[in-house]
């Protein structure tokens, strides 16, 4: 596996667990967006040459690959954006305000990133609407069973990660999203932690919309998709206007274009798409049951040599997909850090843009790593040598 | 394994320093009061300083905070006192650029604080470094008067 992803001939040393950051990208996903600009590049949905029009349909092409990636039902259900955060705050713009009146409530989990977590709150603000935010478990991820107590007839919106970033838990979306549907409400669900370690299929969980973003699951950057159930981006205004969008402008007033189309003002990010398409693709050749099966050998190596090492706590279960966040107590996250990348260790230290749920755990940040198809025992067995040293190294021995 | 460029950032006395910090806690009667933050780690420091008679006569930071600001806080506030705002503001600049480009002018007018120079090294934590300090040039520049 290793030797499909060229950044790991070019840092033979580093221990690289940051993929929930940003993974690394295989050779087929660089050759894709290589061959873009060496062969196709025209731009899409304009040119009446065959070079654009052979573009244009294979970034139509880009579309329905990351359909079926999501098992959405039709093509124009997937908008092109550049990422998750785009995503989300496209709903929050264009359909938050045909959904959410005053009064209404917004549910979400502390345990959001804040990208799934801003977008609502300002809603809110500006609809006059209720935000609610539901207390995570202790160990720092979404509890189901609080959003669920907290779901009334005025939730309009439920804004949730399928796999949260700080501390991998999953959360069972289809349930709450039943409870949520019962009682006339919308279901909008962050993917871009569950997309990288997990087969997705929209319908099966639910979701109303399903945002990810591309380099998360190998993909390229500045890339990412947003699912919408077709009849809701039917009646959902464009938030960008520009080329590409529109059906008709006149000096008086301008129609759109059909979905997907009105939400991609502008020249989109063609070569992206093409990338975002390989990534896919690389993901759908790989047997999920072994990618799991390895990714939870990983976890649950590093919960146990963490665990054995005097002072740290680590968040989340056993049953965390692909990342593992703790702490040393008496040592900050960012002196860790330091610590372990002198070594050659990335991992992230901070609050994981994630300030209410760090707020609750009461601590001001974490160390996260976090697991791709890359990632090797050793990998694990360094990052928990590095640890048990930098205990000794800032603490002094017992 | 790296460890000599890790020992030149964690020195003893700054380890020391940090677990240990001077002047942390709240002042009776501060003049000056504020709060910055780091963004990128969710560090907050809240600085309060006393001028009387055109002078810092005390200072006090509180808040959590990795080694290096903890450590650089109490060197700050130490280095601090006694100093008119306008010698505390070009302390300030002296000491960025020392823990950003490993030298300036007149490193002995930071006195204990040189020893935060090992940062340069690691541009990533230059920020935790400067937060004090950031904080002290803030406090003076815009920072709200008590009374």
């Amino acid at each position: 596996m290793r030797e499909q992803f060229p950044f790991f001939t070019q840092h033979p040393n580093l221990v690289y667990l940051d993929t929930a950051a940003t993974s690394q990208k295989p050779q087929a996903v660089l050759d894709a967006l290589t061959a873009y600009y060496t062969q196709d590049n025209a731009n899409v949905h304009r040119g009446l040459y065959r070079l654009a029009y052979s573009t244009t349909e294979r970034y139509e092409a880009a579309r329905e690959a990351v359909a079926a990636f999501v098992n959405a039902e039709h093509a124009e259900e997937i908008v092109f954006t550049r990422g998750t955060t785009e995503s989300l705050n496209l709903v929050a713009q264009s359909f938050g305000p045909l959904a959410v009146q005053p009064g209404d409530e917004i549910l979400v989990s502390a345990a959001e990133h804040h990208s799934n977590f801003i977008p609502w709150q300002q809603l809110a603000a500006a609809r006059g609407a209720r935000f609610v935010v539901a207390p995570p478990t202790p160990l720092g991820d979404t509890d189901p069973a609080a959003l669920a107590a907290l779901i009334t007839p005025r939730t309009k919106l439920l804004a949730v990660a399928q796999v949260t970033n700080v501390s991998g838990g999953l959360v069972p979306v289809r349930r709450l999203a039943d409870q949520v549907h019962a009682q006339g409400g919308f279901v909008v669900v962050d993917g871009a932690q569950s997309t990288p370690h997990m087969p997705v299929d929209v319908q099966a969980m639910g979701a109303d919309f399903f945002a990810f973003s591309g380099h998360k699951v190998y993909g390229p950057t500045g890339i990412g998709a947003l699912y919408g159930r077709a009849e809701l981006l039917d009646q959902m205004p464009p938030v960008q206007f520009g080329g590409e969008m529109i059906d008709e402008v006149t000096d008086a007033k301008s129609t759109w274009a059909p979905v997907p189309l009105k939400f991609e003002a502008g020249t989109p990010n063609i070569a992206g798409a093409f990338g975002l398409a390989a990534a896919v693709a690389f993901l759908q050749a790989q047997d999920w049951s072994t990618v799991r099966a390895r990714e939870d050998r990983l976890v649950r190596r590093l919960r146990a040599a963490l665990a054995a090492i005097d002072g740290v706590t680590v968040y989340g279960t056993a049953q965390s997909l692909g990342i593992v966040s703790f702490n040393l107590t008496g040592v900050h996250p960012h002196d860790l850090a330091t610590f372990l990348d002198e070594q050659d260790i990335a991992v992230r230290a901070g609050h994981h843009c994630a300030q209410p749920l760090m707020a609750r755990l009461g601590v001001p940040a974490t160390v996260r790593a976090s697991f791709g198809l890359y990632s090797t025992e050793q990998d694990v067995d360094r990052l928990a040598t590095a640890v048990a040293e930098a205990r000794g190294y800032f603490l002094g021995t017992d | 394994m790296g460890l000599t460029r890790l020992d030149q950032l964690y020195r003893q006395v700054i380890l020391d320093e940090a677990y240990h910090p001077r002047h942390h806690g709240k002042l009776a009667k501060p003049t000056h009061e504020i709060t910055v933050r780091n963004p990128s780690c969710g560090d907050v420091l809240t600085l309060q300083l006393q001028v009387s008679d055109g002078k810092v006569v005390d200072a006090a930071f509180a808040g959590s905070g990795c080694t290096i600001s903890q450590a650089s806080g109490s060197l700050m506030t130490d280095r601090i006192i006694g100093e008119t705002p306008q010698s505390v503001l070009d302390l300030v600049g002296q000491f960025s650029e020392l823990v950003i480009e490993g030298e300036v002018a007149d490193e002995d007018a930071l006195g204990d604080a040189a020893i935060l120079k090992g940062v340069h090294q690691f541009p990533a934590r230059v920020k935790c470094a400067t937060l004090a300090w950031k904080a002290a040039a803030q406090a003076l520049t815009k920072g709200a008067e008590h009374d």
